[in-house]
């Protein structure tokens, strides 16, 4: 060690974050980038520099780094690999010692995974595609409030998905007028409702005297039906204090459940959320707006099984992941890869789910999967099959829309549900027969052949913009 | 008839297949038989409807562990029906890898 002399200048990054015969430590984190590097500049170094940018290096050596063991501190680039079907881009393998992060913090991670390195200028395109968290580090992260388990437990649900609807219109409504909403869909068969994303605080119904009516409407809608009933009560705010007011508030009106936006809160907000959330009894709902401006662009940003990865160790006990078959992009294969990160404590690496490490949860508990946007009854079946039982279908259109009104468009789907998850136990291949359990079950559901009648034209068939990468 | 649609009644229902037709016997046969295909273990519980809000029913014996026939787990449900007739009657699927219930649901309702 002391043998090394300073040497001023700029280095090729190979020579220092190019490690080709490392083999990676259990207790590193793993990552593997899409790098889409500048004409002429070598593989090899691009996955070097982003290495390097990513970790302990800087474009010029500096006197000081003699002062530590930068061997033991740097990431190291460790293998590359072409990207099937796209030519000019490569995926970077890249291995972090674990002692460059601060324990429990996501955003400390993501500070250093894709920081500046993003705007580094040898490179056209970047994308972080997974990380490998070592269960060492996952282990210092306190995760879901509740998880599956415990929500089950507490809501009294079991053997089935659960069901919700988002209250619309989404914005314009009066408090107590939003509250019947919500009574309407829980009184006719709902689990949840969830308040929409952009419902904040706004002068045409301010949070308090929101959370007053609902949580009228729950305990109402609790006692004539005897089931466990609950609303997301968002509580997203524009300051921490602010947000943690809200949450005591929803507490006070029986909700046993609220809702942050992870990605527009961030990360220090939804952390300290959900861990005040685990300490209360209470479960925590996340929405993801903004997700797809991160995620959606096929060579840039971040892929969302990473950011779904970063949510259940910050703390969530559902998330949102896209529905595969209504109106919002979702690969059907990839989608089922970031919800086995969600539910699973053991994920073995599977390229053709787009998943590039076996990744181990541990003890943390699960997150439900939540499938809303553009769904109907008739895609039921095929949501029961793609999602299974851990799963919350929500059907804001498909429930509100109802010709006979909230109450009746949830009994219809609590219908459609409950022939689904029966007809799938039975052995019976729901998607192919979805028409038949449908009808069937219509007989004795007046509100669930209205619903059928009302959505039978309804598809959203357009091509996946964000596809799996594989040779074509 | 078409304002009676219109109007819709809140139901008082008891969570899974709550909103379809009672199970025939046949219907509650399969439903066993995914339990066991599942490797869940069948249970009983049944409760007066006073307290069936509660998490905790009582107890129908212990749990089912082994049992690979449905029929048996049938025989039980009728017996605990028998010599519980104002109460309702659930059958539980124990998943003990999750600890939760893969199967949860109300075999026979309390007779008013």
């Amino acid at each position: 060690m002391a043998s090394k002399q300073y040497d001023a200048g700029v280095k090729e990054y190979r020579d220092m974050y190019w490690t080709p015969d490392y083999v990676p430590l259990d207790t590193d984190l793993l990552a593997c980038f899409k790098c889409t590097g500048q004409p002429g500049v070598p593989n090899e170094e691009v996955a070097a520099a982003v290495a390097a940018e990513s970790s302990t290096g800087t474009w010029s050596t500096v006197w000081s780094e003699l002062l530590t063991d930068l061997e033991y501190y740097k990431g190291r680039a460790y293998r590359i690999e072409d990207v099937p079907g796209d030519p000019e881009s490569f995926y970077a393998f890249i291995a972090y010692p674990i002692d460059l992060f601060e324990e429990g913090s996501i955003v400390n991670v993501l500070t250093s995974l894709v920081g500046n390195v993003f705007g580094f200028k040898a490179l056209r395109h970047l994308r972080l595609e997974d990380i490998r968290f070592p269960i060492a580090y996952i282990k210092t992260c306190g995760g879901p409030p509740a998880g599956i388990q415990l929500e089950r437990d507490r809501l009294a649900k079991y053997g089935r998905p659960m069901l919700g609807a988002t209250i619309k219109p989404k914005l314009g409504l009066s408090a107590k007028n939003y509250g019947r909403a919500v009574y309407e869909c829980l009184r006719g068969g709902l689990d949840m409702t969830k308040d929409d994303e952009n419902v904040n605080s706004q002068p045409f119904m301010r949070w308090r005297d929101r959370f007053e009516f609902v949580g009228e409407a729950i305990q109402k809608a609790e006692q004539e039906t005897g089931e466990r009933k609950g609303h997301y009560l968002n509580v997203t705010a524009s300051t921490p204090e602010e947000m943690y007011k809200r949450a005591e508030f929803a507490k006070e009106v029986g909700s046993p459940i609220m809702m942050h936006d992870f990605l527009t809160g961030g990360f220090t907000a939804n952390t300290g959320l959900a861990n005040w959330c685990r300490e209360n009894g209470m479960l925590l709902h996340i929405h993801r707006a903004m997700h797809a401006v991160i995620d959606r662009h096929p060579k840039h940003g971040i892929h969302f099984r990473v950011l779904a990865k970063c949510l259940r160790l910050s703390g969530g006990d559902h998330l949102h992941t896209g529905t595969v078959v209504g109106k919002l992009e979702g690969d059907r294969a990839s989608t089922l890869g970031f919800v086995d990160q969600l539910r699973e404590s053991f994920v073995p690496e599977d390229r053709s789910r787009g998943v590039f490490f076996d990744q181990d949860w541990g003890s943390l508990p699960g997150v439900f999967a939540v499938a809303s946007g553009g769904i109907h009854v008739w895609h039921m079946p095929a949501l029961v099959t793609i999602f299974g039982d851990d799963s919350m279908l929500q059907f804001g259109g498909g429930t509100q829309g109802h010709p006979w009104g909230n109450a009746a468009g949830a009994a219809a789907n609590r219908v459609a549900l409950e022939a689904s998850v029966k007809a799938r136990n039975e052995g019976r291949e729901i998607e192919k027969e979805a028409r038949d359990i449908l009808t069937e079950a219509a007989k004795n559901s007046p509100e669930l052949a209205i619903a059928m009648e009302t959505w039978k034209e309804i598809k959203f068939e357009f091509d996946t913009v964000d596809k799996l990468d594989v040779s074509r | 008839m078409n304002n009676q649609q219109g109007d819709f009644q809140t139901a008082q229902t008891l969570e899974t297949f709550g909103f379809l037709p009672k199970l025939t016997q046949d219907e509650v046969y399969d439903q066993i038989t995914y339990l066991v295909s599942q490797g869940l273990t069948p249970a009983i519980e049944h409760e007066h409807p006073s307290g069936s809000a509660n998490h905790y029913w009582t107890m129908w014996k212990l749990p089912m562990f082994g049992e690979q026939n449905p029929n048996r787990v049938m025989e039980e449900l009728d017996n605990c029906h028998r010599n519980y007739p104002d109460h309702h009657v659930r059958l539980i699927g124990y998943d003990n890898y999750s600890q939760s219930q893969g199967v949860c649901f109300v075999v026979y309702e309390a007779r008013a």
